[in-house]
């Protein structure tokens, strides 16, 4: 902080400065322009549009589009109807997708990572090449894979065959993973305490079902494409992990484990924090693979908020709706990041231990 | 009891020394052995499936179902590309996709570089600002901005247009951050030379400046290159006529089985591998750059 403040204490008149706040001006005025048409201004548009009863002909600014408040966030809430019932669905669908996502993507990038930063290891470039490629390639030319090697008779359901396993039907599967483990201990209907009530139209039962077979076969997919990008995260974090402690560890016969829990990833902490960030913002956004993959069946089990959103304003034509979606999808986002801020926070000391030393509580 | 332990290691210590010489225990051997095990089984659930892609494209039709786990096509069939070169839109929609490409690299390149260079270099009232304008538009989820953009391109009359496909795209605020970072990180005396010899301020920029960030303005090329020839949503949104489809508009609607019956799967690998070309020699050309950028983005 107190640096910043030294270097702004410049001279602010000499000769040579002479125009430069016209040339800053000029030289940033394309990005303002182009980020208040393109932007600042379309998301006024749309958060007007989400208050009002506009259908998608002439400009939603015209004088017979009518305000009607909080309508369209009160239909996919609380309405009771069938827009309730697919929000609650796209909600169920997103929120496993998460789930699942965000750790095993997490945990397999690190894992890669720390296979790959070896201190001896042949073939290095080789085996970080291979597990990042994936990140470059388009969703569309992905998901289009993907449906081939998911398909009743592709590589997945072939290399399954090998092992005695029938592999399901992957995207025509509308059937939740937790339901399907459940029905194979014989649990076939769910407690009455759990489908008599519910939220947002869909009984607790189905919340728990789990997400779809076919949007298990997204999940893996998204493993699979983003585990590159935060493998190069964690290797630089890696690189910058002193050796010193771990040595000391050693010393202390502390395990091959007990080293990494206790040492390694304490200090691998605010990268962990941006992979953990960047992965919840980027998981509340599938769309591109839906759109491409399944177009959100089977049985709308792969439809996701963001999805919601596109079919509710341009293919239904209710564009109240569809704005709605979009920003309560933008609360869910700001939440969740700011939830994770906070659980990850930069604690000082533990407790115990600052009243030992009487360090004031001051968080970063 | 932290003194005893702290004296233990200490009379420990010496009795370990570090062995310097390579030979492995049996137990670091197995390690060894089971790292590279691991290390390759995964590397082949990585690269398989562009392997298994590839190899489809040139299968026929029901050799892909019967077989889809060989590399190699027992007939080698070029049918799949054949229809997608002569009896589709496929060539049109490549061509979109490299003129939008092509457009917002050139033009996001010089924009962000302007405005990073005048948010890191000059001093001007409302520069805070403007970069925290910036910072808060990297907050701003790209899927929530899809009704907006469709509402605001129809509004200024540049739906479905070359227009409306590049415009928005020019800027990227992350760029704007790594080229602020970077023109902060080189040295300031030179363009204060070239301005005290009384270069104007664009002239400095443009003649001095922009050449020494050569290596910020590749991960730029890099970033957008593979952001507008991988961009989905925008052109959802921006475009309805045939005539402006891109590859990846124009690849999702043939995964939904737009062009004709049956499963088709030679036909729609073919039209993603070769989707993938371009951004794949780009990977390949700026490796070292691209696994670096990561990097550097994090400490940035």
């Amino acid at each position: 902080m107190t640096t910043q403040v030294t270097t702004r204490r410049r001279p602010r008149s000499s000769g040579i400065r002479r125009g430069e706040g016209v040339a800053g001006w000029l030289f940033t005025a394309p990005i303002i322009v182009i980020l208040g048409v393109f932007l600042f201004i379309p998301v006024l548009m749309a958060l007007w549009v989400s208050f009002s009863d506009w259908s998608g002909r002439g400009s939603p600014l015209s004088a017979n589009v009518a305000f009607v408040g909080l309508d369209n966030y009160a239909a996919v809430t609380t309405g009771g109807g069938l827009a309730e019932r697919n929000f609650g669905i796209a909600l169920r669908n997103n929120a496993w997708y998460v789930l699942l996502v965000v750790p095993l993507q997490t945990i397999l990038a690190l894992f890669l990572a720390s296979l790959v930063s070896r201190a001896i290891l042949r073939g290095r470039g080789f085996f970080r090449t291979a597990f990042y490629f994936p990140s470059v390639t388009s969703s569309v030319a992905i998901t289009v894979l993907w449906l081939f090697l998911f398909s009743t008779t592709g590589v997945i359901n072939e290399v399954l065959s090998w092992v005695g396993i029938n592999g399901p039907n992957w995207f025509a599967d509308p059937r939740g993973i937790v339901h399907v483990a459940l029905g194979s201990v014989g649990l076939r209907a769910g407690p009455e305490a759990l489908t008599s009530s519910g939220f947002l139209g869909i009984s607790w039962w189905e919340w728990l079902a789990g997400p779809s077979v076919a949007m298990s076969a997204f999940i893996l997919m998204a493993i699979f494409t983003t585990s590159g990008t935060m493998m190069l995260l964690f290797i630089a974090a890696l690189q910058n992990v002193g050796v010193e402690l771990g040595e000391a560890g050693m010393m202390d016969g502390a395990t091959g484990w007990q080293r990494f829990w206790h040492i390694t990833l304490p200090q691998l902490r605010p990268t962990l924090f941006t992979v953990l960030t960047l992965g919840l913002i980027g998981c509340w956004q599938v769309f591109d693979q839906i759109y491409t993959g399944t177009q959100g069946g089977p049985a709308k089990t792969t439809v996701t908020p963001a999805y919601l959103s596109y079919q509710a304003a341009f293919i239904n034509q209710d564009w109240g709706q569809g704005s709605a979606i979009a920003f309560i999808l933008f609360l869910i986002i700001i939440f969740f990041a700011i939830v994770q801020r906070w659980v990850l926070r930069d604690r000082p000391v533990s407790k115990r231990r600052a009243r030992q030393y009487q360090v004031k509580g001051k968080t970063s | 009891m932290t003194v005893t332990a702290a004296g233990d290691t200490a009379v420990v210590a010496p009795e370990a020394p570090p062995k310097r010489t390579r030979t492995w225990s049996p137990r670091a051997r197995w390690g060894q052995i089971l790292l590279y095990a691991i290390l390759i089984a995964l590397a082949i659930i990585y690269i398989y499936p562009f392997l298994v892609q590839v190899a489809t494209s040139f299968k026929t039709d029901a050799e892909a179902t019967a077989d889809p786990i060989s590399l190699i096509p027992s007939v080698f069939s070029l049918a799949a590309y054949e229809r997608l070169f002569t009896r589709s839109d496929f060539p049109l929609w490549a061509l979109n996709s490299a003129i939008v490409t092509i457009c917002v690299t050139l033009g996001r390149v010089f924009f962000v570089s302007l405005a990073g260079y005048a948010l890191a270099r000059l001093k001007f009232r409302g520069r805070g600002v403007i970069f925290a304008l910036v910072v808060a538009v990297m907050a701003v989820p790209g899927v929530v901005l899809l009704i907006p953009k469709f509402l605001v391109l129809n509004q200024i009359g540049i739906y479905d247009s070359y227009m409306g496909m590049i415009l928005p795209l020019l800027v990227d605020a992350a760029g704007v951050f790594i080229m602020k970072n970077f023109f902060e990180s080189i040295p300031v005396a030179i363009e204060e030379q070239a301005r005290i010899d009384g270069a104007g301020t664009f002239r400095v920029f443009w003649s001095i400046v922009l050449p020494m960030a050569r290596p910020a303005l590749i991960t730029i090329v890099i970033l957008s290159f593979q952001g507008s020839w991988n961009e989905l949503s925008h052109f959802i949104v921006s475009t309805q006529s045939p005539e402006l489809t891109t590859l990846t508009k124009g690849v999702a609607a043939l995964a939904s089985g737009q062009l004709g019956q049956g499963n088709q799967y030679p036909l729609k690998l073919a039209a993603a591998a070769i989707m993938t070309i371009p951004v794949a020699v780009m990977f390949f050309i700026f490796q070292k750059k691209i696994m670096s950028t990561a990097e550097g983005a994090l400490k940035g």
